[in-house]
């Protein structure tokens, strides 16, 4: 019942922003190219589809967020997990991880252009640093706080170091790993769309900049809906493989 | 004998370089298949006595020895089980059960047939598909002995199992894991800060000062019916023990 209701509720506001998106900018008298109506959008979607390949440069942001999204949060929970099981490297290494984590990765793609030139590894690599970290980060956390008893219980079983790790670390980090890699889902869509608007021919993000030189906001405005789609795509595969993963945490009653 | 610590003494330095002594010139024994608790104010040490058996951590002088051996290490001749349950959330109890017996190359069908025989033994049938989560935490407790039992240790460490349960759930687990422990036999030794615990669970009850702890005295509890504490509980004599205990206690002295 109260779910029939918050979907009602939220069914109702979307009805309403897009009726003022419609109407609205045509009341106040607002030119297009600042805030193109929804059915300004919705032309130029079709316009786009026919005459800018709109479906190539989807695919391609996709693809790469994807692929960023995957390599990035493979390398971020593979170092967590090993310097987790290292207190050592994880002391020696801990002010250079804050460091590179508080610096803003997307300021590294005109760098990455430069070496790499305008091909699309610099979006790839700038994709593949923003979601290390918070994936990286989570998991070291995790590590950090296995209940130690646990581990003892463990050790108390004869387990090996690595028994240890898969029976036991492993399986109680899992919470974190798998908040990291929602936080990272959203980050890997800025991390390609940058890249794409720093260089490159391809993309949405391309597209958004393509678009904004020509003045034209409504390609500019389906360029951002649609790398919203992507991410909102991607989110919600993780929440539903999250709850395949987790299955085993009591839920709060709804 | 199936344990002897022997003027064990354990100091803890922390990261500050001051140590603390938290037992000091400990010695006793428990002989095979005795029940044996350990009572004393909090921070005496009582902890650090069950870690010092199983291993978890080496005495700074003196020695423990398991069946005539010395403790190296964490090892599989002692079962511990703590305060916390200490399931594995993402198992099933029957998994759960089975964990203690992954790292010994037993087949997959022994260890099933091995946990499923404990299960039943701890009350637990048609319970191994659930998670933790979905028992009491006096389950909860009944599979951590499970487990503990599964490993089939040479003597099980009990620190305060209980103390987290409310008052009827605890007589009524105390009953049972009497019960399954006079069942198998196994030597047994109990920290709790219940002196009613003690009386009802016991063969013998050493009492410790505060930190540094040391045993001030041992008190043997001839009473019958070690097997079923409920039957024990409404027998006169449990009051005179609780006060002997309570007088070694110095409570009376503390409150003042
Ligand atoms: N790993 C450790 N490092 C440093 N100090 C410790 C450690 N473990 C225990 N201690 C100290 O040793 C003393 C005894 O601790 P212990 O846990 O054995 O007490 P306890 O008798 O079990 O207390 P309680 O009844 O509250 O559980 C305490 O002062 C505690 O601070
Ligand atoms: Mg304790």
């Amino acid at each position: 019942m109260a779910r029939y209701k918050t979907t009602l509720a939220s069914a109702t506001l979307l009805v309403l922003v897009l009726a003022a998106w419609e109407y609205l900018p045509t009341a106040l008298e607002v030119p297009k190219f600042i805030i193109p109506t929804l059915s300004d959008c919705l032309v130029e979607l079709q316009r786009m589809w026919a005459y800018e390949q709109l479906l190539g440069h989807t695919l391609s942001t996709a693809l790469f967020t994807v692929l960023g999204f995957a390599i990035g949060s493979l390398m971020g929970a593979v170092i967590g997990y090993l310097l987790g099981m290292s207190a050592f490297w994880e002391k020696v290494l801990s002010p250079y991880i804050l460091a590179l984590q508080i610096a803003p990765k997307v300021a590294f793609a005109p760098l990455f252009i430069m070496w790499f030139g305008y091909n699309s590894m610099p979006k790839l690599l700038v994709t593949v640093l923003i979601v290390f970290f918070p994936v990286l980060v989570n998991v070291l956390q995790a590590m950090r706080t296995v209940d130690r008893d646990l581990i003892n219980l463990a050790r108390a079983y004869n387990l090996s170091r690595l028994g240890i790790f898969f029976k036991v670390e492993m399986p109680s980090t899992l919470p974190n790993l798998m908040a990291g890699l929602r936080i990272a889902s959203t980050l890997a869509v800025i991390g390609v769309t940058v890249g794409e608007l720093v260089g490159g021919n391809t993309g949405l993000g391309f597209l958004i900049s393509y678009g904004g030189g020509q003045a034209n906001a409504a390609m500019v405005f389906d360029a951002i809906v649609l790398l919203t789609v992507i991410g909102f795509v991607l989110y919600s595969a993780l929440v539903r493989i999250e709850d395949r993963v987790l299955h085993y945490l009591p839920k709060a009653e709804q | 004998m199936a344990l002897e610590f022997h003027s064990v003494t354990k100091r803890f330095t922390d990261n500050s370089g001051t140590s603390l002594t938290a037992v000091q010139d400990v010695s006793f024994d428990v002989q095979e298949g005795e029940f044996v608790s350990v009572v004393g104010p909090s921070g005496c040490g009582k902890s650090t006595i069950l870690s010092m058996t199983a291993g978890l951590y080496q005495p700074s002088e003196g020695k423990v020895l398991v069946s005539g051996e010395p403790v190296e290490g964490p090892n599989s001749h002692v079962g511990f089980m703590l305060q916390k349950d200490l399931l594995l959330p993402w198992r099933n109890i029957v998994t759960n059960i089975e964990f203690g017996l992954e790292a010994r190359g037993m087949g997959r069908a022994d260890r099933r047939e091995r946990a499923m025989a404990e299960l039943r033994h701890c009350q637990l049938d048609g319970f191994e598909n659930h998670y933790p989560h979905q028992l009491s935490g006096g389950m909860r407790q009944r599979a951590a002995l499970a487990r503990t039992l599964a490993i089939d240790p040479e003597i099980i460490l009990l620190d305060e199992p209980f103390s987290a349960l409310d008052a009827q759930t605890k007589l009524l687990l105390q009953n049972s894991f009497a019960g399954t422990i006079a069942e198998t036999g196994k030597t047994t030794l109990l920290i709790t800060h219940d002196l009613g615990e003690a009386v009802l669970m016991s063969d013998r009850i050493l009492v410790l000062s505060e930190r540094p702890g040391s045993i001030v005295a041992e008190i043997k509890v001839d009473l019958p019916h070690r097997d079923q504490p409920l039957k024990r509980r409404v027998m006169p004599e449990v009051g005179e023990y609780a006060a002997q205990l309570f007088k070694h206690l110095k409570l009376e002295e503390k409150a003042a």
